[in-house]
């Protein structure tokens, strides 16, 4: 795997990068290249909102190879402010505390260690914010 | 459009076949089907399989099977939908049929995946949803089911118990079926007490890892009735496909499968049937949830009345309508490519009246509906005796 791959999409997951159809309003992360009823847009370069609640999660038991070191972990969907969903890892909280719709932040952190790109990849986790 | 007929099955023993070769699996099989449908030379062939070449090296499968076929110079060709690609394969012969481009066709499917390790096939597998966007991110198949299940128990209030009903009462069916992977029976505390994959999933809410082929014969009726000895024609009446965005973050809800109530609206169209006209069904339980999650897409329930339904016993043999006879993949096995075809196969026994100790009684009318990744493609076939 060359390092290309994860460089391509730097601006997702450092700097949550989306796109904004200035047409409809709609929001597209990552990235669309027509809209989601098949047309041409003008579109505009948006950032996310680091905030957001749960909207689903799961306790991954049996992780791929790759995470083999970190499970049990939780992959969860997060429903941003903006009403944009993405899935990510949650870190940094209580057993107890974990539910749909908590409050959580998105921070920049490590997600994968020498994975089969064999490099570092960073990208966006969820942590509690409240 | 013509009118096409099922005139062959073939399925044989699925489970962990180390003996057994990709290609001797699916030439076993086809051949199987063959011989049902008392022919020697096809016009065509699709071969439905997700990932050859992640589990085994091998690409271009459709011109190798049909070689070892002994079916020299036919087309033949792999088909892919993930999961789906055996639906897609019955599917594609569908087509090539009723436009009259072909009188004979093998739909096949076939996925030999213990050739690999677990964390090979769990990878294998993962690429059927969203790699740069969900399985980045350290999500995996039974996790993603997950995510589903807990949303469907947040807004409709679904049991863990129900969910464990689909595993009972799939292992029961599959317990009568000696070509099933897995034929034993579990109990709900089996199943609730079993390892956790990802919570609330155990192992005994997911289906194995499985090698198998399953291969069918489809032919323009007109050709069909020819060849025709004892067998009942089984029709194709009705075949609906669809697609959804493969990230379950891109979706508006994750307590339905969008594609699957397409697909099945569209073949209750083609047919004129309706969900009350369906005698027999096979769907793809994947993971508990998703049977629930069919059943209510395809109308045979409420919206998020699934599990309930399940747990009143609406869906076993005897039922009012009994889901996966065969065992579905929870207990027959999942080798995903050929899940498709082994479907059709169930319900084609089923009308034919060769179900055996899984008979559904008076059984005219059946539906398929297999699905990809976490499904954002579905294919739903409906069936009827001739």
């Amino acid at each position: 795997m060359f390092p290309a791959r994860i460089w391509r999409e730097f601006p997702q997951r450092y700097r949550l990068e989306a796109v904004k159809n200035k047409d409809t309003g709609e929001v597209y992360f990552p990235p669309r290249y027509v809209s989601k009823d098949g047309k041409k847009f003008n579109g505009e370069k948006y950032i996310l909102p680091d905030e957001g609640k749960i909207f689903t999660y799961t306790v991954i038991e049996v992780p791929p190879s790759q995470f083999k070191d970190e499970a049990p972990y939780v992959v969860c969907i997060v429903e941003l402010t903006d009403g944009t969903k993405l899935t990510c890892q949650i870190t940094d909280f209580d057993k107890d505390w974990l539910d749909i719709g908590k409050k959580v932040r998105l921070e920049f952190r490590r997600v994968q260690t020498d994975a089969h790109h064999g490099v570092l990849s960073y990208g966006y986790k969820a942590v509690p914010a409240e | 459009m013509r009118d096409v007929a099922i005139i062959g099955v073939g399925m044989t023993k699925w489970g962990e076949i180390w003996e057994k070769s990709l290609r001797q699996m699916f030439v076993e099989t086809a051949y199987e089907a063959i011989a049902d449908a008392g022919i020697e030379k096809l016009d065509g062939m699709y071969v439905g399989s997700m990932s050859p070449g992640l589990f085994v090296g091998q690409e271009h499968i459709g011109a190798l099977l049909a070689d070892y076929l002994g079916q020299k110079n036919i087309p033949a060709g792999r088909v892919e939908s993930a999961c789906a690609s055996g639906g897609l394969a019955v599917k594609c012969a569908f087509m090539d049929i009723a436009c009259g481009n072909s009188n004979i066709i093998l739909a096949g499917g076939v996925e030999k995946m213990t050739d690999v390790s677990g964390d090979g096939a769990t990878y294998a597998l993962a690429t059927a949803a969203d790699q740069e966007y969900e399985v980045f991110h350290g999500a995996t198949f039974p996790g993603l089911y997950a995510m589903m299940a807990r949303r469907h128990m947040h807004e409709f209030g679904t049991t863990r118990r129900q969910l464990s009903s689909v595993a009972v009462k799939n292992h029961e069916n599959g317990s009568k079926n000696p070509l099933a992977q897995y034929p034993f029976k579990v109990t709900h505390e089996g199943v609730e007490n079993s390892v956790m994959v990802a919570d609330p999933l155990t192992i005994l809410d997911c289906s194995p890892i499985t090698d198998g082929a399953a291969a069918v014969i489809l032919a323009d009726l007109e050709t069909a009735k020819k060849l025709a000895k004892n067998n009942p024609l089984v029709k194709i009446i009705g075949i609906g496909h669809a697609t959804d965005s493969i990230a379950l973050h891109d979706r508006p809800s994750l307590s339905g499968l969008e594609a699957t109530k397409v697909a099945g609206e569209r073949a209750y169209k083609m047919s004129g049937k309706t969900p009350g006209d369906v005698n027999v069904a096979e769907f793809h339980d994947c993971f508990t949830i998703a049977e629930i999650m069919v059943l209510e897409e395809l109308g045979f329930c409420e919206k998020g009345k699934g599990g309930e339904f399940t747990e009143a016993c609406n869906t076993h043999i005897g039922g009012k309508i009994p889901v996966n006879t065969s065992g579905g993949l929870k207990s027959k096995g999942h080798p995903v490519g050929a899940t498709g075809v082994a479907q059709v196969i169930e319900i084609t026994k089923q009308l034919r009246g060769d179900g055996g100790e899984r008979q559904v009684e008076g059984a005219k009318i059946g539906l398929t509906q297999n699905m990809g990744g976490t499904g954002a493609s579905s294919i739903v076939h409906i069936m009827e005796v001739v």
